[in-house]
């Protein structure tokens, strides 16, 4: 069934836009910075669409934030009362991923679980949220939910089943870099972007240092697309553009063992230790939020994996006698400001816009907000030309956030193409390995 | 707290590898990977470390670390020694740079199996949810390659299909999913495949995902000699 599918190799050369060229008989030529899920999804939908595209990342490919995340497809409900919008992009991204990627989910949904009166009184406004939202979910009784879940906490009220499944973080935006990169696209990991070259206020490429080569070279570009997640300050800064991108530290555990088939979330309004996602023979439960600087030096403060376990064991009491296998903590990226970037001086940006590579600032726009925006700079109030940013988003969301920086820069380069990335059946995670 | 490092370089093409010594800042259980990574963010940004999940689910952080093949993010830096940590990459396979080896060889002779990636029906005793006909999971291997690494046979000899290829067969052998079993049964006993195992059990006691390969190897070579046995006694009967 779907596990066979998922090895049926697209015909690389079906449906894939043929070269676009411009006016002069030149092919337009894409930069993207970043090799998380969002490079991965973009590279394969700039390739569809006809483009050269090359990608940089400067460690591994899904090294940042998304090989971290904790494999959690879910349905939108998580977002339904905070974040409506990302809530119904959710909702339908959970469908074609799962059409798209055959075999790389355990598809098994997910439960909401009421354990408390304020549980049970927060019933009334998700339900509310999840039908303004197109988020279908099922009422379970107490007795049912412990014949689908028997580890469940048998104080349960009630339980209400919303079709998350479960994905393996690294392999699922793997298919997407495989199948970019059979249509053309060239994925280079361990290669750094170290410069953003310009010509006046218009980008012309970037300066690449490829630590596996060990030598510094620079590549041309008609756009160059920042994706690097919670690094996107960092890389627009290159630019000599502002860019306030923090993010959210979020710490999550790992223990031995499956101590449910299905995704089990806590019905109350999104917080802390809250999920748990069964992968394989192992069980991830997170999160717990905290501060930090450098999304690279994320520290799990002491005390957070035992705090994640204390509240998750609410849901799942054999979760609290589990061996802790990992501890780990990732960074979401949040788009600061609202409005566009600002251009600063090349050195970096200024002073108190340091959020372009710290944590989340005071006074920030609520964290719980994770819409996809793509930001063309050259329409800041300094503009810079050729240069675009796609931050926001998740996991489950990665091809919708591909699409929406496809469209604008297409846009830009004045082509009228269509993302096709919706109905087109990925190569299995393996592809990436074969030569 | 301060770890000793003793690190493995070589860039793409070098024949010859060096060591460099770092001294990594970590804080209390940390991992192997927790101090490359450290080494790459403060002292070598072109420290050349393959990684992504940080709780042995991608499975793409194998090294050695003192010898022994490993998830450097599931390997806790625990012991306090004089010594340095010697974190090398893993054998038997060409170093893309660094502590980074090519996957490819590993890749191919796991697609030559087609190991399903998704296992259904089980458990059987709990009642899925409406909507869902049964639970499924991901198949438990993540891929790492540490048992082809740790196996003496293929340590000694590449030509060997090694351990995960074989558990692979034997996955595909007691669930089947749709798949032929003549082609996945005939490839394990191919001269390179499973008569080669010598029952060391290295890679069960490397495998970071209780795939327990020795024991799926144990119970593939068994059910083909039954196959055989039947075959020739059917033979002499009749």
């Amino acid at each position: 069934m779907s596990g066979l599918a998922g090895r049926a190799a697209p015909d690389p050369a079906a449906d894939v836009e043929p070269r676009r060229t411009f006016a002069s008989g030149r092919v337009p030529k894409v930069v993207i910075v970043g090799g998380g899920g969002t490079g991965g999804a973009l590279a394969h939908d700039l390739a569809l669409r006809g483009l050269n595209v090359t990608l940089f990342e400067k460690g591994e490919i899904t090294s940042g934030s998304t090989g971290l995340h904790a494999g959690l497809l879910h349905s939108g409900a998580r977002y339904a009362t905070t974040d409506r919008p990302s809530a119904i992009e959710s909702s339908a991204e959970n469908k074609i991923l799962r059409r798209i990627c055959p075999g790389s989910f355990e598809e098994n949904d997910g439960l909401f679980v009421a354990l408390t009166d304020d549980d049970e009184a927060y019933e009334g406004e998700f339900l509310e949220a999840c039908w303004q939202c197109a988020v279908p979910v099922r009422r379970v009784e107490r007795a049912a939910a412990l014949r689908m879940e028997p580890g469940l906490n048998p104080d349960l009220r009630f339980a209400l089943q919303v079709s998350d499944a479960t994905m393996d973080a690294m392999r699922l935006p793997l298919r997407f870099f495989a199948t970019a990169r059979r249509h053309g696209a060239e994925i280079r990991p361990f290669c750094e972007v170290v410069a953003v070259t310009t010509a006046g206020s218009t980008v012309t490429g970037v300066k690449v240092r490829d630590q596996v080569a060990g030598r510094e070279y620079e590549v041309g570009a008609d756009v160059v697309i920042n994706a690097a997640g919670a690094w996107a300050g960092r890389v627009a800064a290159l630019a000599g553009v502002s860019l306030a991108v923090g993010f959210e530290a979020a710490a999550m555990v790992a223990v031995r063992g499956r101590h449910a088939n299905m995704v089990v979330n806590r019905l109350h309004s999104p917080g802390d230790g809250d999920l748990v996602v069964p992968q394989r023979t192992m069980t991830v439960a997170g999160t717990s939020t905290f501060e930090a600087d450098d999304p690279e030096d994320l520290r799990v403060p002491e005390g957070a994996a035992e705090a994640i376990v204390r509240e998750v064991a609410l849901l799942l009491p054999s979760i609290g006698r589990a061996e802790l296998r990992s501890a780990w903590a990732a960074a979401q990226p949040v788009l600061l400001a609202s409005g566009p970037g600002r251009r600063t001086t090349k050195a970096g940006p200024k002073a108190g816009v340091a959020g372009a590579t710290g944590a989340l600032v005071e006074g920030a726009p609520s964290t719980r907000t994770h819409k996809i925006r793509c930001l063309d700079h050259a329409t800041d109030r300094t503009p810079v030309e050729g240069l675009v940013t796609v931050v926001g988003g998740d996991a489950t969301r990665l091809r919708a956030a591909a699409e929406a920086a496809g469209d604008l820069v297409c846009a830009r380069l004045g082509f009228d193409c269509r993302c096709s990335t919706a109905d087109y059946v990925l190569l299995p995670h393996t592809a990436w390995y074969s030569a | 707290m301060t770890v000793r490092l003793r690190v493995s370089r070589s860039r793409a093409g070098d024949s010859k590898r060096h060591f460099d010594d770092f001294e990594a800042n970590v804080g209390p259980g940390s991992t192997v990977l927790d101090a490359l990574l450290d080494v790459r963010r403060r002292l070598d940004p072109s420290l050349v470390v393959r990684h992504s999940c940080r709780h042995a689910s991608c499975g793409g952080c194998g090294v050695r670390v003192d010898g022994r093949p490993v998830l450097a993010c599931d390997t806790r830096l625990d012991r306090r020694s004089s010594r340095p940590i010697v974190v090398e990459p893993l054998d038997g396979r060409a170093v893309v740079a660094d502590l980074a080896t090519d996957m490819t060889d590993f890749h191919a002779r796991m697609d030559a199996v087609g190991l399903p990636p998704v296992r259904t029906g089980e458990p059987a005793d709990v009642v899925p949810p409406d909507g869902v006909g049964a639970f499924s999971r991901l198949e438990s291997c993540i891929e790492c390659g540490l048992c082809l690494a740790a196996c003496p046979v293929a340590r000694t000899d590449g030509s060997f299909i090694g351990p995960a290829a074989l558990a692979a067969a034997a996955r595909v052998v007691e669930e089947p999913r749709g798949h032929e079993l003549g082609p996945v049964l005939a490839l394990a006993v191919e001269p390179d495949a499973i008569w080669r195992c010598r029952d060391a059990m290295e890679c069960t006691a490397v495998c970071p995902a209780a795939v327990d390969p020795a024991r799926a190897l144990f119970g593939l070579r068994r059910r083909i000699a039954a196959e055989r046995v039947r075959r020739l006694f059917r033979r002499a009967g009749g």
